[in-house]
């Protein structure tokens, strides 16, 4: 059975290209890149290059990125190195919707350190409550750190303004991008942001890489305590293949970036209005005209989403679902919940994320799926009779 | 991805008894639709008390979906005094086990064909005997002691995978600790 990949928020294919580009650092080209001899200098090159490659994407110097392991590494860094610059402030900002890396290290921070957290709340649409933000900001706060675009309903946050007004607040600012970058025209030179994450394998990069950028000028400390790498920032052997590899898909997602805001849009608002139109009490979740081009977030009154994803696997279809259905807790993800999504279509939410390598037959494909799926689940709902709620 | 075994995918993907059920003359609902699972059990029960036919409407995941369709199966035939002594072990073994964080699904099923013979005898389920723990499940104190000694469990999350309680706003996790706590230093 072909597998019809829509699940490109979780993580996305490899790219031919980058596995091509790694693959001689895995064999003949296996030199330490920090060596004094010509043969480890040979990979010192090519991580220069990657440097340079990331870099380009975001508009940042090449000094100015750090390779981590992953999202969540980078995200840990940036938190901990805020607070480390500014000891004597307590109080941290962040919103309700971000993902677990920064949620729940905000949350170990007020429980094991007695910070005082502020999680900024979002609307019904998942936009930033935006005056609750500014009226927390004070010169008790550490640090805002916010996601560049939400992971599960794609809507987009308004950085650039945020990060005028901690700049003026004197308040360091770090954005979670792991989800806008590759999607998103990322500029940290206009933004004007401390630091921001991103993360390889949500680019087609492989999963195990991870950068951090940090400003010029910004006094970061390490939460890797090691060797010289990185600059000092970030100790640890250099996972040369990997970094060469996210170089190579940074060059790509550069490259694609049109085409991801043109034709995988398209693709996106395609299957969201034939499902809307197909499939009575459908709604989307998120502000419709600033989410990122290939998010669906897409809710169906009266059934249960794990039932939609198995369903939908037996059809080659990957997708993901708004409710951790997992150890009893059946409630909506974190994300839905902040947004007030009623439970009527929350617990029937499902995501589907969308990459380049996706087609209008792929998404013919899912549609005419999902029409006879959520109809056999509607018929077993005590919730849903003739056509409608109950 | 969930540890399912085939009975369960099974009884998911070919539910049996399926809808509302004519001349049904006892019906037991459970669970609602902010809770994420609910089932509506329809009996049909003849003048001997023996449960003639049983269909379900279930709103859930798969195990919640199979849960039902097998509570159906294994309750046709049976008299409503066999029925009664049916616990969610019986509903989990016919399906080959359950993962442990599904139990609640097994639960619910027991729990609707509890107030499905009540509806027919006309008896008024009480109101349950001590304190209200877990609020979004409604589940006390004396029920989370049942679980624990029966199925010896040991931790919140265990009762969370049993009886769900603590599994919504977690507010009453604590509480929880507390009861299991007690449970084991009464030994």
């Amino acid at each position: 059975m072909n597998v019809i990949y829509t699940d490109n928020n979780a993580t996305t294919k490899v790219a031919d290209e980058v596995i091509e580009e790694m693959m001689p650092y895995f064999g003949e080209l296996y030199g330490n890149p920090s060596s004094m001899h010509t043969f480890g200098d040979q990979v010192g090159k090519k991580v220069k290059q990657a440097r340079q490659r990331v870099a380009d994407l975001i508009n940042a110097d090449p000094d100015e990125i750090v390779f981590t392991s992953c999202g969540t590494e980078s995200d840990n860094s940036a938190i901990y190195a805020a607070i480390n610059a500014f000891p004597e402030r307590k109080h941290i900002i962040t919103s309700n919707v971000e993902h677990p890396a920064i949620k729940n290290l905000f949350s170990h921070l007020a429980k094991k350190e007695g910070y005082e957290v502020t999680f900024v709340p979002v609307d019904k649409k998942g936009q930033l409550n935006t005056k609750v933000l500014y009226e927390s900001m004070s010169e008790n706060t550490a640090i805002i750190s916010l996601m560049w675009a939400n992971n599960e309903t794609g809507v987009i946050f308004p950085i650039e303004e945020v990060a005028q007004k901690a700049r003026e607040k004197g308040i360091v600012f770090h954005t979670d991008a792991v989800q806008a970058t590759g999607k998103l025209d990322i500029d940290v030179k206009k933004t004007g942001v401390d630091m921001l994450s991103l993360s390889g394998h949500k680019i087609h990069a492989p999963k195990g890489i991870g950068v951090l950028y940090i400003k010029k000028g910004f006094k970061f400390t390490p939460y890797l305590i090691g060797g010289h790498q990185e600059d000092g920032r970030r100790g640890g052997t250099e996972n040369t293949a990997f970094i060469i590899g996210l170089g190579k898909a940074c060059e790509l997602a550069k490259n694609n970036l049109e085409l991801m805001n043109t034709e995988v849009k398209e693709l996106r608002d395609y299957l969201q209005s034939q499902l809307l139109e197909k499939i009575a009490g459908t709604t989307v979740n998120g502000v419709i005209d600033n989410r990122l081009p290939n998010t669906l977030s897409i809710g169906f009154d009266a059934v249960e989403g794990e039932s939609i994803l198995l369903l939908l696997d037996r059809e080659g279809i990957c997708a993901s679902s708004g409710s951790a259905c997992t150890s009893g807790s059946l409630d909506p993800s974190h994300v839905l919940v902040a947004m007030e999504v009623p439970f009527k279509s929350a617990h029937g939410t499902i995501r589907f994320s969308l990459s380049h390598y996706n087609t209008k037959d792929e998404m013919d494909h899912i549609i005419t799926a999902m029409v006879p799926i959520i109809e056999k689940l509607r018929l077993m709902s005590p919730f849903w009779k003739d056509g409608k709620m109950v | 991805m969930w540890d399912y075994t085939d009975k369960v995918k099974e009884h998911f993907l070919h539910p049996r008894n399926v809808g509302e059920l004519e001349g049904a003359n006892a019906v037991g609902e459970t669970g609602s639709l902010n809770c994420g699972d609910a089932l509506k059990l329809y009996l049909k029960v003849n003048e001997n008390e023996r449960i003639i036919d049983a269909t379900f409407m279930t709103f859930g995941c798969a195990s919640a979906v199979a849960s039902s369709s097998a509570l159906t199966e294994i309750i046709k035939g049976m008299t409503l005094n066999e029925a009664a002594k049916l616990t969610n072990d019986d509903i989990s073994d016919y399906l080959g086990g359950l993962p442990k964080a599904k139990m609640h699904c097994s639960v619910m099923g027991q729990s609707a064909l509890k107030k499905a013979i009540a509806d027919f005898r006309g008896v008024q389920i009480l109101e349950k005997p001590g304190q209200i723990v877990c609020e979004c499940f409604d589940v006390t104190d004396l029920e989370i002691i049942d679980a624990v000694k029966t199925n010896g469990l040991e931790t919140t999350e265990d009762v969370t995978d049993y009886l769900k309680a603590g599994g919504g706003c977690g507010q009453c996790l604590e509480r929880i600790e507390q009861v299991i706590e007690s449970v084991k230093a009464k030994g």
